[in-house]
């Protein structure tokens, strides 16, 4: 129809596989979800193994293999040996926490492409605290032999009220440690972030900062680290184009099966995302309701629907208008035009006032036993 | 500078792969991707280390079967340095 936007459509590039909920760490920021606990039951590595082969035929070449922590799958090696061969480019997002010279080397041998390690802060009382397990030496040492068994070292460090003021500390520690990518990914607030963010929310002051410390750093070591920042879109006036829209590039399949149009969509109401355990991948990406759902414009509410910028950002993330308006369908409210923009300033300000409070709410951290009570 | 001599590689851990579904070559590399354009891939596909500067010119010549596409190559290369997907070997 000549004059309407069209909504981008696609195969799936990028397969997210979320190989376990299990995890050794206890990160206050995890974006898994709060009710981690009653989804369990783990895909076979046969499961695994066929969704790596379905995605692939449709078109999906990026792999990332996440969790959780995925180094407690014993299969992992059978896996990334069989995505290889597929043809992926195989990406694992780790923790570092329990990888040894052996498991890097069998990974290697395997076809790995490269490891993500992550670490919480540049120093080890807090790294050991935010972790909630003592873990800063061991992934240090860790972060140094990726680099000697000849991977490219990608460091992730995300950011928030904790470890801000420590940007110069972060970006040395990522020199140190020859980072050849550093990710500084400012604190998304969903699962577990969302759940502390009037702890974990820096204020506008701390942010700017901080990236302007940032982006200094990577004109410095442009040529030899690459730098990407992720915003922290609550201090931005627009969304991100969440997904790159929905349904069109990447599909996320959960250590139960659910195949997800984006990491977060299990807590949307009634979009009810489909099992692998039912479903072809192919029949999920073309005919599933859930990847349907938001896949075109008509679902808009104002300000969105007659807004030009649709077709950029398509009216930002569902599930952040979901956790700050109870309304999956309403503009992101991150966005101006949003008449809910309210919510996100309200949510500011009880950030604000847990920082300067006698009595700041203690953390919570990600673990079993506050899966089980808050979930 | 690129010189006649200069020999160009992939960078490590970035992998030119051929994709069927989309019929193209992509670039891949840690959590990323580019999809290639026809002119862009055959010229990469040429820095394999063997190759110099002056032999990739003559290669895509003589397979197109013109001349002149020096400057094109040669804006291309540099770009593709600057993304950081070729270095320079020699
Ligand atoms: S964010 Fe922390 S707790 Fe969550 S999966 Fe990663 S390492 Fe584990
Ligand atoms: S109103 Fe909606 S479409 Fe327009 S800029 Fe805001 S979020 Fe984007």
């Amino acid at each position: 129809m000549a004059g309407l936007p069209s909504y981008p459509s696609g195969s799936p590039r990028w397969l997210l596989a979320e190989l376990t909920y299990r995890c050794p760490l206890q990160c206050p920021y995890c974006s898994n979800p709060v009710d981690y606990a009653q989804h369990q039951d783990e895909l076979s590595t046969e499961a695994w193994c066929r969704v790596f082969s379905e995605a692939r035929a449709l078109g999906a070449v990026q792999l990332g293999l996440s969790g959780g922590e995925p180094l407690v799958r014993k299969d992992l090696s059978t896996l990334i040996a069989h995505a290889r061969e597929l043809g992926y480019y195989t990406n694992l997002i780790t923790s570092g926490y329990g990888l040894t010279e052996e498991r890097i080397a069998e990974l290697k041998s395997s076809g790995l492409d490269h490891i993500q390690i992550s670490i919480q802060a540049p120093e080890k009382t807090l790294n050991d605290k935010l972790a909630g397990t003592e873990s800063f030496e061991e992934k240090k040492a860790v972060a140094r032999l990726i680099k000697t068994q000849g991977y490219p070292m990608v460091l992730c460090v995300v950011i928030h009220r904790e470890n801000i003021h420590l940007m110069n500390e972060i970006l040395e520690m990522a020199t140190a440690l020859g980072a050849d990518y550093l990710e500084l990914a400012n604190t998304q607030y969903y699962g577990w972030a969302h759940l502390n963010r009037d702890q974990l929310m820096p204020t506008r002051a701390q942010f700017e900062t901080a990236e302007a410390i940032a982006q200094a750093y990577k004109e410095k070591v442009k040529g030899q680290m690459k730098i990407y920042y992720v915003v922290p879109d609550y201090y931005e006036d627009r969304p991100k184009p969440c997904m790159n829209g929905w349904g069109t590039t990447f599909l996320t399949v959960a250590p139960d099966g659910l195949a997800l149009p984006c990491h977060e969509a299990r807590i949307l109401p009634g979009l009810d995302c489909p099992n692998v355990r039912d479903f072809s991948i192919k029949e999920i990406w073309e005919e599933s309701p859930a990847f349907k759902h938001f896949r075109h414009f008509d679902w808009m509410e104002e300000p969105c629907k007659s807004c030009p910028e649709k077709i950029k950002d398509f009216g930002g993330c569902r599930c952040q208008a979901y956790l700050l308006t109870g309304n999956m369908k309403a503009t992101d409210p991150v966005c101006s035009k949003s008449p809910l923009h309210h919510t996100v300033e309200e949510a500011i300000h009880l950030a604000e006032q847990d920082r300067v409070s006698s009595a700041p709410k203690p953390l919570i951290f990600r673990n079993s036993g506050n899966s089980k009570t808050l979930g | 500078m690129i010189q006649d001599t200069t020999r160009f590689g992939l960078s490590p851990h970035y992998r030119l792969q051929w994709e069927e579904s989309q019929q193209r070559f992509v670039m891949l590399y840690p959590e990323g991707m580019v999809e290639l354009n026809g002119p862009a891939a055959e010229i990469l596909k040429l820095c394999d280390g063997t190759r110099r500067f002056i032999d990739m010119v003559d290669t895509l010549e003589t397979a197109f079967d013109t001349k002149g596409l020096r400057s094109d190559i040669e804006e291309l290369v540099q770009a593709a340095l600057g993304h950081g997907w070729i270095t320079i070997l020699s």
